[in-house]
This record gives C-alpha cells, structure tokens and sequence, in this order.
C-alpha cells in the first residue's frame, strides 16, 4: 500500500513538473504579454494542482492535506488576480502587448 | 563535501557577489540591493553554523536561527529606511545620484502636486 | 541525492545574484532579486531552520521584494543617467579582485569551522521545560533571549520614525503614499475583499502555532501587514494619517507591554524580562498577543513611507 501511495506521488508531480516546463517554454517562446500570461497561467495552476495531488498520500491527517488544499487555492486566485492585473496593463501600455 | 558545507562556500560567493554589486554600482538602489544579497550571504553563513550545532534531538541549534529571524526583520527595516532616503533625493534634486553637485533644492511643488 | 539537489539550488542562487548585480535595467535586477528570496526559503530548510524559512518568504522575499519593487518603478527616471556614472575598468578589476578575497577568506573559514561544533542546543532542552512553550524558536526568542527581541521591536519602531523624518516640513501629519486612485470595483478590489479575512485568520494562526511548532509573531504580523496593504493598494481604504492617535497607540502599544512585563519582572523574578516560574507562559502569549498588532502596523507602514499629502479634511 505504502509503494502505491509513493508511486503515485512521483508520477503526479512528475506530470506536474512537466506543466510547470511547459508553462516556462510558454513564456519565453510565445510572442507578446497576453499570450505569455495565458499560458503561464494555465499551465502553472494545473501543475501545482497535480503536485498538491500528488503530495496528499505523504501527509499526516486530513487537517495537513486541507491546509495543502487551501494553499493551492490561495495560489490560484492571487495568480488569477494577477494575470489580469499584467494583461490590463499590457492593453494599457501599448498596442504592441509588451513585445520584446 | 556534505549539504551544510556546500551552501557555506555558495554563501561566500553570494557575500563576494554582494560586495562587488555595492561598490560598483552607481545607483543608489541597485547598492541597497546588492547590501541585500550581501547580507542573505551573511545569513546563510550564520545558518550553516547552526546546522552543524545540530544535537540533543533538534535539526540545528536554535540559538543562532533565532538571531538570524531578528536579522532578516531588521534588515529589512534598515533596507526601507535606505529606500525612503533614495527616494526622498529624487524627490528633492531629481536624481538619484550620490555623486553629482549638490542641486539647490527645487522649489516645492503646489499642494495639488503631491 | 539530497547534495544532488542542493547543488541544483546553489546553482540557481548563484545565477540570480548574479543577475541581480549586473542586470542593467533596474527592475529587471528586482525581477531577479524576489526568486532569489524565495530559493533562499529552499536553503534555509536544507538547513532545518523552518522558522527562519517562513521568516525569509514573508519578509525577505515578500515585503523586500515589493519595497524594491515600487521604488524601482518610481526611480525609472534615473536610470539613464546612473548608467553613465558607471566607474571605469580599474575600480572594477579592483572591486572584482577585493570581492574574491573577502569570499575566499569566508570560504576558507566555512572549510575550517571546528568539527565537533561547539551547540547550545543541549542547554536548550535542558532548560526549555520551564518557559512553557514547545518550538525552542520560540522559546529562545522569548525567553533565553527576550532582550533581544525587546531591542528588535524598538528598532523597527525607530525606523518607522527615521522613514516618517523624511517627510517635507508642510505634510508632517499627513497620509503616506498616493491618494487612492483603483476603482475599488476592480479585479484587485475583488482580491481585497476576499483574501483579507483568510488572511487575517492565517496570520493569527501562524502566531498561535507558533508556541509550538514552527511560526511565531513575525511571519504572522507579515502576513496581517500585508492583508492590510493589499486593501490599502485596491483603493478600499486610505493610508491612515499619522498624526492619529490610534496609529501612534497602536505602535507603542507591543514595545510598551513588552517593556511593561519587562519591569514587572524586575520587580516579583528578580531580573528584567525574568518570567515568574508558574507565569511564563501566559507572559509569553500576553507579549505575542501585543507585539503582533504593533509588528503588524510597523511594517506595513514601513512600506507606505513618509507622509506626502495633507488631509483635504483638515
């Protein structure tokens, strides 16, 4: 039972690892800001979501894997908030969206 | 070559890289910056020193990890003060340099311009 | 495997400052100084010091990195003219030269630490049953220690002071930082709305669970300072005047209990800030429960800055 709960831990934060990569080869790839902040979002929040998945076996009592959830939670509305905050000031700053 | 010993050397090299950033940057921010990374470099020093002191059932001696908390929260208060001041010069003489002549103040602005 | 890792870490330490010091746009160098705050979090717990690790998050990552943030946005004007105060090859050869002997002595001095390494760790577990608190953090801050933590909070509060000395003469008294501009119905008011209650509650939880595990009142009143900066950058509230003298109570009021028990301790233990054997806890929790509002506002206020706007109202 033990070396399930620890396989599956490693494949989901594997699989979140590799969201986390692909949200970076987003942003240094994609060419302007709202592209960049719609996959860093996308692509970042689901990664964490499957590392924090991937961490419930590993915690001790329900209360520790709640935390972990709200921490996931927490994460995902400041980076909401922040998307938009970057795209409203890239539609503000210039029609070129930040391109560099 | 063990965990504590490695992050000690990656502190001397942070401390070095601080000191160069300190001396040789010309804006005032980017000195209270480096002073930062300096001093993290100074922390991770102290901290290392902890780690080994490990012993009687804890992870490291809580001795000096207490005084490195009281460390990062007085450095901080010391990098807002430095920060205040390097904006209060904009403030007054429009540039942010601690070589030029000293301006003669500007006139204060109305009260409708903060 | 763990030295795997670390390596890994010591790597991306090391390319960030050096970023951060040669990068040539300043908030590009800020950009690069919050991560390395952050991967700093992973060294402090590579090292078993959980409690500095939260400290570093909230308070050298986080707030630090705002600081320098909004200065780097206001100073944007200077960057210019600060590139052509550059110092020629030479300083830089010698700067460079001078940097590297100062790291190879502290180098040498890591290599050369004593071996069996001198702790205080068995003094403290000899000694920590009779303070009443369990995290030896908390114990060493408040009890071993608590003089230091004493001058600490004084000194906060003393930068707040130099920070609001900064003020031109016409705006002592006055509100600290832009009047409120955000549309309080915006995205960020949204966030303003929510996450302060979470995070009043978290900020409070960190201090109480800090008696025993790993938190205390510094991450907790970063936590509270932030909450309430973030209300005051959505635009829902102002920055208090301070000149109010609920402000002025509300920073004094930590320092002033601490000093209070200080002295009451010099009277019935015998020693300042000596905890009678029976009171150290409550003491302890009393001493938090007043330094976290006053820690709280210090340092949100030492975010907001000196004061550089009247009240229209007065």
């Amino acid at each position: 039972m033990r070396a399930i709960l620890d396989i599956f831990t490693i494949v989901a934060v594997v699989a979140g690892a590799f969201f986390f990569l692909a949200g970076t080869v987003g942003l240094l790839r994609f060419p302007d800001t709202f592209t960049r902040a719609h996959a860093l979002t996308k692509a970042d929040n689901l990664g964490l979501g499957l590392v924090v998945i991937g961490l419930l076996p590993q915690m001790d009592g329900v209360m520790a894997g709640l935390k972990l959830v709200l921490v996931w939670l927490m994460v995902l509305l400041a980076s909401a908030t922040v998307s938009q905050l970057i795209a409203r000031a890239a539609r503000r700053g210039g029609s070129d969206g930040g391109k560099s | 070559m063990n965990t504590p010993t490695l992050l000690g050397l990656c502190a001397a090299v942070l401390i070095g890289l601080g000191l160069y950033g300190l001396i040789v940057s010309p804006h005032p921010l980017r000195k209270i910056m480096a002073f930062n990374v300096m001093g993290n470099g100074i922390f991770l020093v102290a901290a290392v020193i902890a780690r080994r002191g490990a012993g009687a059932g804890m992870g490291g001696d809580p001795v000096p990890q207490a005084l490195l908390i009281t460390a990062l929260v007085v450095a901080f208060a010391a990098s807002a003060l430095g920060v205040a001041l390097v904006l209060r010069l904009f403030e007054e003489t429009g540039s942010a340099s601690l070589t030029a002549p000293d301006a003669a103040p500007r006139t204060p602005p109305s009260e409708s311009e903060v | 495997m763990t030295l795997a890792l670390t390596l890994a870490l010591v790597g991306l330490l090391m390319a960030l400052a050096i970023w951060t010091v040669v990068a040539r746009d300043t908030f590009a160098a800020v950009t690069g100084f919050v991560p390395y705050g952050l991967l700093l979090t992973l060294a402090w717990l590579q090292l078993r010091a959980v409690d500095v690790a939260m400290t570093e998050a909230a308070i050298g990552a986080g707030l630090t990195g705002v600081l320098l943030i909004a200065a780097a946005a206001r100073l944007r004007a200077t960057e210019t003219p600060a590139w052509a105060e550059r110092p020629g090859l030479a300083t830089r050869v010698l700067a460079a030269i001078v940097s590297a002997a100062v790291a190879a002595g502290i180098g040498a001095c890591v290599l050369l630490l004593p071996d069996p390494a001198p702790s205080l760790a068995p003094a403290v577990v000899e000694n920590i049953a009779a303070t009443g608190v369990g995290n030896p953090i908390t114990a060493v801050l408040m009890s071993f220690r608590a003089m230091d933590t004493l001058l600490e909070a004084i000194v906060l509060l003393l930068g707040l002071v130099g920070v609001w000395s900064l003020a031109p003469d016409r705006f002592w008294g006055g509100r600290p930082g832009p009047a409120p501009t955000e549309d309080p119905n915006s995205i960020l008011g949204y966030l303003a709305r929510v996450l302060p209650p979470i995070g009043i509650v978290v900020g409070v939880y960190i201090l109480w669970v800090g008696a025993d595990h790993p938190g205390g009142k510094f991450q907790g009143a970063t936590v509270l300072a932030a909450m309430w900066l973030l209300v005051m950058m959505a635009g829902l509230s102002d920055a208090p005047a301070v000149d109010r003298r609920w402000v002025r109570i509300a920073l004094a009021g930590g320092p002033g209990a601490f000093i209070a028990v200080g002295l009451l301790g010099s009277v019935i233990a015998g020693a300042f800030l000596g905890y009678p054997e029976a009171f150290a806890k409550p003491l302890i929790v009393v001493i938090e429960a007043a330094l976290l509002p006053s820690l709280a506002v210090t340092l949100a206020l030492l975010l907001t800055g000196p004061p550089s706007r009247k009240d229209s109202s007065e």
